[in-house]
């Protein structure tokens, strides 16, 4: 059983401290993405799992064993690095051995374990190639190879598809999802997407200035954001949020426009409330535009400044209290510059934040 | 014919602006060169200038292949250069290593370990030839004073003794060339191989040997390929320190070959030996270049 415990980890460099006593159970087999924008916390907290950083305060767990002291080679963990880190004098075949070879297995062992790794990942051509010799993709796939021949407890991922081109990303974001259904392994994957983080993730844990903002699954963090920043973070485009003053259950924007409180919402604010109002652009879409969807709908008109068609969809962009937004429109037809369109807002799918702390006012 | 012309008339311009360099080094470099493989086969004799034109054909070679002091002295110059370049590698490997480790004052740090290459050659072999002295040189004084012996140790008589005191000058001197090109190494060195191999369940010293060493080995080559030069030449320690003696014990190729031309003044004989010397340099240099080369193909990653 790989299980990973953090308990109250800090990391101080010196005097800074850049990570504040985080909390984290991962369970057995579970696929878990930390994401945050660069600067975080979130590779450090990696690093201090990998042993590849000393921790400074609290324990971390692997299983029932508290690694805090041991070193990298002891805690039966791969990684995975951004830059790949392959050792470039060695072909793919030693790459992929070279930790077996280390734990002085015998020949016909290695032999076996890197002619799996190849078949898994399709890497049979290339084992008598030297890294130089690899393509981008390629190098990414010889590095996971490296990290799976191990059978670790644990794998870690550095940022992994961030060297890579858009497409190539796409590709391998699917080749590691599918990885970890064949070799069902306890995982910590962490970058910088959030689109990585939706689509790989079983829990996602969103960092901030080293703390833990939230941490769930792609949907509830989606769907249920605790605060302006991680709404803002997840989901593309990001959400719109927008400052207002609650007044009779409506919040009233800076343009003198107003919207009712949302249901969830209601009672949990009184009137003079400084809140902001946020809402995706998939909850606020043009009539005769929506997907089929009932519930209590808000009517708004709106003028169009800008409309990107992206062919299934066209994204709107408009002005409303006194703040830029966009909103979507399913089966576009052309909208011109400047266009008044009728549109109306999903309420229920809306959320209310704490205009001072950001926090979600669900409660 | 008059594609020809043609040529040469568009190209004068250019021909005209490199001949003075191509003058020059003809002057300088080959014809000197020439000059000297005319004489390896002449009896051409310093006090004698007429000898120049006596044409001895390879008598001067066979005779050199004959000639056991010179194989003898080619033997001790091999040796001699396996010695010090060996250790050389392990000394500056250690210092490298070891600075590599310093966080503070390492500018300082390496800008003193650069001191003894400012030396010239000959000043540290007049200084070593002080130090090994067995009447009044430091080390038997201090040996002395401790109480270690109660004689001079004869360091630049004695056959061995005065090798290896050589030899402890030219390392002294030039440790700090593999010490500043390893460094260098080492500033390159990516970090993230070695951190993988951590990972990979690598002890400290088996990074060191599987990823640190490998990728600093084309570093190593080169260094080796200029000390190999530099050491198959030897002579200006060696002559201050011994001159090659007493008797010979310490005598090396160029030492022998100076003898051979300004003291018994056979030039003729002298040139011959300088180029069967050459081919050790040329060995030895083709010899680390491929080793480079080798070393280098596998690091295209980086």
């Amino acid at each position: 059983m790989a299980t990973v415990t953090l308990k109250d980890v800090v990391k101080r460099y010196g005097a800074v401290e850049v990570v504040h006593g985080i909390n984290l159970d991962i369970a057995h087999n579970e696929f878990v993405v930390l994401v945050g924008p660069s600067g975080c916390g979130k590779s450090t907290t990696l690093r201090m799992i990998a042993g590849l950083e000393e921790i400074s305060d609290g324990d971390i767990l692997i299983g029932d064993q508290v690694v805090n002291q041991l070193p990298p080679r002891k805690r039966n963990i791969s990684m995975v690095f951004q830059n790949y880190a392959l050792y470039p004098h060695m072909t793919v075949s030693e790459n992929l051995g070279f930790s077996l070879k280390i734990a002085s297995r015998s020949k016909e062992e290695i032999e076996a374990a890197v002619q799996d790794a190849a078949d898994i990942l399709g890497l049979d051509e290339l084992l008598e190639r030297t890294p130089a010799e690899l393509s981008g993709g390629q190098r990414q796939r010889v590095a996971m190879g490296r990290a799976i021949v191990r059978h670790p407890d644990v794998f870690l991922f550095d940022e992994p598809l961030s060297n890579l081109d858009a497409k190539l990303r796409t590709q391998m974001r699917v080749e590691i999802k599918k990885l970890h259904a064949k070799v069902k392994t306890t995982i910590v994957y962490v970058t910088h997407d959030q689109v990585e983080a939706m689509t790989l993730a079983d829990r996602i844990v969103i960092m901030k200035d080293g703390h833990i903002v939230q941490i769930g699954t792609p949907l509830e963090v989606f769907e249920r954001p605790v605060d302006t920043f991680v709404a803002g973070f997840i989901g593309s485009p990001p959400m719109n949020l927008i400052d207002g003053t609650i007044k009779n259950d409506t919040v009233v924007f800076s343009d003198g426009r107003s919207v009712p409180v949302p249901p969830d919402f209601s009672g949990k604010v009184v009137d003079g409330r400084r809140v902001v109002f946020g809402f995706r652009a998939d909850v606020l879409m043009p009539k005769g535009h929506t997907l089929a969807e009932s519930g209590v709908l808000h009517d708004l008109d709106l003028t169009i400044d800008l409309a990107e068609p992206l062919g299934s969809e066209s994204i709107l962009l408009s002005s409303f209290g006194g703040k830029d937004i966009q909103a979507r429109m399913h089966n576009p037809r052309p909208v011109k510059g400047g266009e008044v369109l009728s549109c109306e807002l999903h309420l229920e799918k809306c959320h209310l934040f704490d205009a001072e702390t950001g926090q979600s006012l669900r409660g | 014919m008059t594609r020809l012309r043609r040529t040469i008339r568009e190209n004068a311009v250019p021909f005209a602006l490199i001949s003075p360099a191509v003058l020059i080094i003809l002057m300088v470099v080959l014809l000197p060169l020439i000059f000297s493989f005319y004489t390896s086969f002449s009896n051409y004799r310093l006090i004698r200038p007429d000898s120049l034109w006596d044409w001895v054909g390879l008598r001067n070679y066979k005779r050199i292949m004959g000639d056991w002091d010179f194989w003898v002295a080619f033997g001790r110059t091999v040796l001699f250069l396996t010695v010090a370049l060996n250790l050389e590698l392990l000394f500056g490997l250690g210092l490298a290593l070891l600075v590599n480790k310093i966080t503070w004052g390492q500018r300082t740090m390496r800008t003193i370990m650069m001191f003894p290459m400012m030396f010239s050659p000959i000043l540290v072999g007049f200084q070593f030839k002080y130090l090994f002295n067995d009447t009044i040189g430091l080390v038997n004084n201090g040996l002395q004073s401790l109480g270690l012996t109660h004689e001079a140790i004869p360091f630049l008589v004695d056959r061995w003794l005065a090798f290896f005191s050589i030899a402890f000058a030219e390392i002294w001197m030039s440790t700090s060339i593999f010490a500043i090109l390893i460094l260098a190494g080492l500033f390159a060195l990516p970090k993230d191989p070695i951190e993988a191999a951590r990972v990979d369940g690598c002890s400290n010293w088996q990074v060191f040997k599987h990823i640190t060493l490998p990728f600093l080995m084309p570093f190593i080559y080169i260094a080796m390929a200029i000390r190999s030069l530099d050491v198959a030449r030897a002579f200006d320690i060696v002559d201050v320190m011994t001159g090659g003696g007493p008797a010979g014990r310490t005598e090396l190729l160029w030492t022998l070959i100076s003898r051979t031309a300004y003291d018994d003044a056979r030039m003729g004989r002298a040139n011959a030996m300088s180029y069967v010397a050459i081919l050790l340099s040329i060995f030895f240099t083709w010899f680390f270049f491929n080793k480079l080369m080798e070393a280098r193909k596998h690091l295209g990653a980086f």
